[in-house]
């Protein structure tokens, strides 16, 4: 870490999240594990970013750093102009609550409480008075197309549902970015729809969103894709506009084998 | 035979016509048994009248086409230059992707996993296109249906971009870039 004047500028850049040289290694010497290797990362406001890996390529160590769930061994990193890799673990836990939306594969929702009380909890956490709380968790879950569902239990919901009021709590406090991991990995096809729903909904509204996936079609409702491989950058691509390569009208006819062309 | 599969197939190195067969063969496996011997040779003549390929036929053998030894001319070398680099989809031919892979490795001509990527790219703008367009879609409707079928056909294939690009990471890190 340099205290330099350059260092300096970079924090006034406009990135939302901005990692230098960020690393996340585990062990040592001859069973030394590099799950994240130097990875330098720019993630613009607004931009919805998709990385795909194999299993243990160190995509989901990357979210977990970009939201301060852990540490960096090395490297600098900034969330909407903070730095992270120095700040103390109190600031940190005031982060992850009001400044990152959480949504992970297996929901983690609780399941004692209803769906509008997970969605509020955050908002307690936060401080908000339990009646602007509720008010807000009701027009959430009304957002997210379960409002009658607000006092069920999780375990009276399907998988896709219950996605949707993580979805919903995640957005809770208003964050100014969303990391979700593998959203859709436990669910069906019919409601991995409604979750990519949710999300281009989200994106259109302007919200910042960084998604780690195996599942392509998520990866592909992302304006960018990064391809991770031994815990460093491999491939980052742009998937919004057009290649050039075919007409992008008659696109989805010869996808579906109505305009076969000759080769 | 696609006329670019063989010309590529010699980008390694000049060959026989038997050879080449050999090539296919072990590249193809089952999925080649329906290709027939002659083809190679049919495309091989056609090929040499346009100037992409030479044949010179080895002192003391036979005038059989078997026995000739094939070679890339400088058109050839370029038109396999560009079909490596060429992205095509959405008539997805496997067995010309894969031979690509093949044939780029064999030839130390372009890197599979760069090909690999490409390809990927574009399916994903597909799928990506594919997907917008059911998402806009009422829910059960007629049209969903259809577009939901192209999606997860889309889906397949770059499932099968993720194994074809495991398989040649592994071949680059154990140092084999053959098959042979």
């Amino acid at each position: 870490m340099k205290g330099t004047a350059k260092t300096v500028n970079d924090t006034g850049n406009s990135s939302m999240v901005r990692a230098r040289g960020l690393c996340r290694h585990y062990g040592r010497d001859a069973s030394l594990v590099r799950a994240v290797d130097h990875v330098d990362l720019d993630v613009t406001p607004g931009e919805t970013l998709a990385i795909m890996g194999p299993s243990g390529c160190g995509k989901s160590t990357l979210l977990h750093l970009l939201g301060g769930l852990d540490r960096p061994t090395a490297g600098e990193l900034w969330l909407a102009g903070q730095r992270l890799d120095q700040m103390s673990e109190r600031s940190m836990a005031a982060l992850r609550r009001h400044t990152v939306g959480f949504v992970f594969q297996a929901f983690h929702l609780m399941d004692e409480l209803t769906v509008v009380e997970n969605v509020e909890l955050p908002l307690l956490l936060a401080g908000r008075s339990p009646r602007g709380s509720r008010r807000r968790a009701t027009d959430l879950i009304d957002q997210v197309g379960l409002a009658d569902r607000a006092r069920h239990l999780p375990s009276q919901l399907s998988g896709g549902q219950r996605q949707r009021v993580a979805i919903a709590r995640a957005l809770a406090n208003e964050p100014l970015v969303v990391l979700a991991d593998e959203p859709t990995g436990n669910l069906d096809s019919e409601a991995t729809l409604d979750v990519l729903r949710l999300l281009e909904g989200l994106h259109e509204a302007g919200q910042t969103i960084v998604i780690v996936t195996h599942d392509s079609r998520i990866a592909a409702t992302a304006d960018r894709l990064i391809s991770m491989r031994d815990g460093a950058f491999v491939d980052d691509t742009r998937l919004t506009g057009g290649t050039g390569i075919t007409g992008s009208d008659d696109q989805l006819g010869a996808l579906a084998g109505l305009t076969p062309e000759d080769a | 035979m696609q006329q670019e599969v063989v010309l590529a197939m010699l980008a390694k190195e000049p060959s026989h016509g038997y050879e080449l067969r050999a090539r296919l063969r072990h590249a193809l496996g089952p999925v080649g048994e329906a290709l027939n011997d002659g083809q190679v040779y049919v495309t091989l003549a056609r090929l040499e009248k346009a100037g992409q390929v030479t044949s010179e036929q080895l002192h003391g053998q036979s005038e059989k086409s078997d026995r000739r030894v094939y070679a890339l001319t400088a058109a050839g070398q370029e038109r396999v230059a560009n079909w490596l680099a060429e992205v095509s989809w959405p008539r997805p031919d496997l067995a010309e992707f894969h031979l690509k892979l093949i044939a780029a490795a064999a030839a130390g001509l372009a890197d599979p996993i760069a090909i690999v990527d490409a390809q990927r790219r574009e399916l994903l703008r597909r799928l990506r296109e594919a997907q917008r367009a059911a998402m806009a879609e009422p829910d059960r409707s007629d049209a969903g249906l259809l577009l939901e079928g192209i999606v997860l056909r889309l889906q397949a294939d770059l499932r099968w971009l993720e194994a074809c690009e495991r398989s040649w990471t592994g071949r680059k890190a154990s140092g084999t870039t053959s098959t042979r």
